[in-house]
């Protein structure tokens, strides 16, 4: 004989509440705003879809966009390849196992807006040791703070520097589950060293890698703290990526509305790619 | 082909794995290297295969000192007792796999593979993945892999023993026509002393990093040089027993002695040890087996066809191995008898003498 009854529902009721409280009600008021003017005193007036109107033919909007695709695409174009070349390096077992592990990690536990000024100091033309090595005794023309294409090498630089180890410690642990066997059974195949990464080392580290490009593609391109420590955006708006825009329209200008527009604009894409780079990296499978 | 070991050795840290080891394997036959777990087999495979460096000595193969070239330039295969296919490559491409290293043309290695896979019975798992298939069929993948590959040497390092009992006596019996006419020097590493008589050729038997004897698998059973080469080729474990010589009579107790014939005859008298095979101690008395032997039954087994017994008489175990099958009782007294002519006789350093 079954009981029927509703009581389960109270075993799902926690995790509903959490996710109500922690995901849907935040975005549901960012939905709010962005079909809305919002003025003082509380005061809001309908705007339908008139923000993402403005939003999707503005020329702010697509430069910024620009930027942020610019940066995301060159930091996983370099911290990649980067990352699996030192995993491949590194050594297996022994002693320098964990020495090199724990110098891998320590970029990673420095907090993020500390990185941010450690480079901006380290970079300053005038006392920054990179900054008056490069200008000083190399006698390289070289200030992040005037000169784009310096700030734009010096975020990315910074990122590679922040963010490598992360691809390198995944991928690391995708090498070292390989059997010792499967390097045998290559040798004896008569395998290159090519060969060895192209069909077994790649293969074996594919599922890693996947996590590792989604996380790196995901953080950097909603990446802010360190770029606005940084750089601020600047010099003009040549590093103002898509985060520190909508940060100076939302928070700046209070522009309730069009950044809550630009927010879910911009979560959208963050999904969309997420998405294609998930489904065309697993479809082998 | 041939493959020619000289005094190699292999030590790890202050442990020697392999003692000065000189052998001289050849093209046309197999060559078994036959010894327990542990016995340096795998060890002296992985030396021949170049998988692991070697202490001291020198390889060759042909005549040409192959000591310092890496297993790449070897051009060799191996199969393991673990199979090892690649996980992400279908059943075609890990056969396939060594032949494409080699930069063969794809349809010389399409027929290739489909050879091999025919010899082993692939054909129908040609697309699939090696996490797709049973035990077996893996096992036969990995040597489908070894037979595709025109390999100046095979290694197969105890190949059937993860096999279920009909596959390995239908493999065991194929295994030599497979590579029968192929130039390649093929090297059988088992701890079963039966599938080295089965599979006939030459055998080294291995013990604790020595190799102790090599030669036509025949002449090294029926002569083994000394005790421990007696030992690691007989299984049940050979029987041995300390023995007196005296006059023409060779003593195993004060009220056990037996007549002495051929070269046994004219050793001079003093202490010997005798080994004599289990399936040469029988239950029942032929005009042959003259010498009775009297015990207690401690421990009896029916296999198939075969009985075996173990017995005691006074503090020596002995085990009787015979084709019928013999009601034994435990802790009965039974007479065994053998035929002296059988037995081996060993000097005090372990030397065969008779």
């Amino acid at each position: 004989m079954k009981t029927v009854n509703q009581k389960a529902w109270f075993f799902v009721l926690p995790v509903m509440l959490l996710v109500a409280f922690n995901a849907l009600i935040p975005i549901m008021t960012v939905v709010n705003y962005s079909v809305q003017e919002t003025f003082g005193n509380n005061l809001f007036f309908w705007e339908g879809l008139g923000w993402f109107e403005k939003l999707l033919n503005s020329p702010r909007f697509y430069s910024a966009l620009g930027r942020q695709f610019f940066f995301t695409f060159s930091i996983l174009a370099i911290e990649v390849p980067l990352g699996i070349m030192i995993a491949l390096a590194m050594p297996k077992k022994g002693f320098w196992v964990p020495v090199c592990l724990v110098t891998m990690a320590l970029p990673m536990l420095i907090p993020w807006n500390v990185v941010g000024a450690m480079w901006n100091i380290f970079t300053l033309p005038d006392i920054g040791l990179l900054g008056y090595f490069l200008n000083s005794v190399l006698g390289i023309s070289y200030d992040m703070t005037q000169d784009p294409v310096a700030a734009w090498a010096t975020i990315i630089i910074m990122d590679v520097w922040h963010w490598t180890s992360l691809v390198v410690l995944l991928s690391y642990a995708g090498l070292v589950s390989i059997p010792d066997a499967y390097y045998q059974a290559a040798k004896i195949d008569g395998a290159s060293n090519w060969a060895v990464f192209r069909f077994i080392q790649l293969p074996k580290m594919k599922n890693v890698l996947t996590i590792a490009i989604l996380l790196r593609f995901m953080d950097s391109f909603n990446i802010y703290t360190e770029p606005f420590v940084l750089t601020g955006g600047g010099p003009g708006n040549s590093t103002t990526l898509l985060s520190i825009d909508l940060v100076k329209i939302a928070l700046g200008q209070f522009d309730l509305g069009p950044a809550a527009a630009m927010s879910l604009i911009y979560f959208a894409i963050t999904l969309l790619v997420s998405w294609v780079f998930y489904t065309l990296m697993t479809k082998d499978d | 082909m041939t493959l020619e070991l000289k005094q190699v050795t292999k030590r790890v840290g202050a442990l020697t794995y392999i003692k000065p080891t000189s052998l001289k394997l050849e093209a046309g036959h197999f060559n078994v290297l036959l010894g327990e777990t542990g016995s340096g087999k795998t060890s002296l495979i992985k030396l021949m295969a170049g998988l692991e460096p070697l202490a001291s000595g020198q390889i060759f193969m042909d005549g040409q000192d192959v000591s310092k070239l890496s297993t790449q330039k070897r051009n060799i295969s191996l199969v393991h007792q673990f199979f090892v296919n690649y996980p992400h490559m279908t059943v075609f491409e890990n056969i396939a796999s060594p032949l494409q290293v080699a930069g063969m043309a794809k349809s010389e290695i399409q027929g290739r593979v489909e050879e091999a896979a025919d010899i082993l019975k692939l054909r129908p798992m040609l697309n699939r993945r090696p996490d797709e298939l049973s035990g077996g069929q893996q096992q036969r993948c990995a040597l489908a892999r070894a037979i595709a590959k025109e390999s100046n040497a095979v290694f197969l390092d105890e190949p059937l023993a993860n096999l279920d009992y009909k596959l390995r006596e239908e493999l065991r019996e194929q295994l030599p026509e497979l590579f029968a006419g192929r130039g390649a020097v093929v090297v059988y590493a088992t701890s079963e002393p039966e599938e080295a008589l089965l599979l006939g050729g030459y055998t080294a038997l291995m013990n604790d990093g020595n190799m102790t004897q090599f030669g036509p698998t025949a002449d090294i059973y029926r002569a083994p040089h000394d005790l421990v080469s007696a030992k690691v080729f007989s299984n049940p474990p050979i029987n041995t027993a300390p023995v007196v010589k005296k006059g023409t009579r060779m003593q195993l107790s004060p009220d056990l002695s037996w007549e002495l014939t051929g070269t046994a005859a004219g050793l001079t008298d003093g202490d010997y040890t005798m080994a004599v095979r289990p399936h040469h101690v029988t239950p029942t008395q032929t005009p042959d087996t003259r010498v009775a032997l009297t015990g207690t039954v401690l421990v009896a087994e029916l296999s198939g066809s075969e009985s075996s017994a173990h017995f005691s008489m006074g503090d020596q175990n002995w085990v009787s191995l015979a084709a019928g099958v013999f009601p034994y009782r435990i802790g009965e007294v039974h007479q065994f008898f053998m035929d002296p002519q059988h037995c081996l006789y060993f000097a005090p350093d372990g030397r065969l003498v008779a």
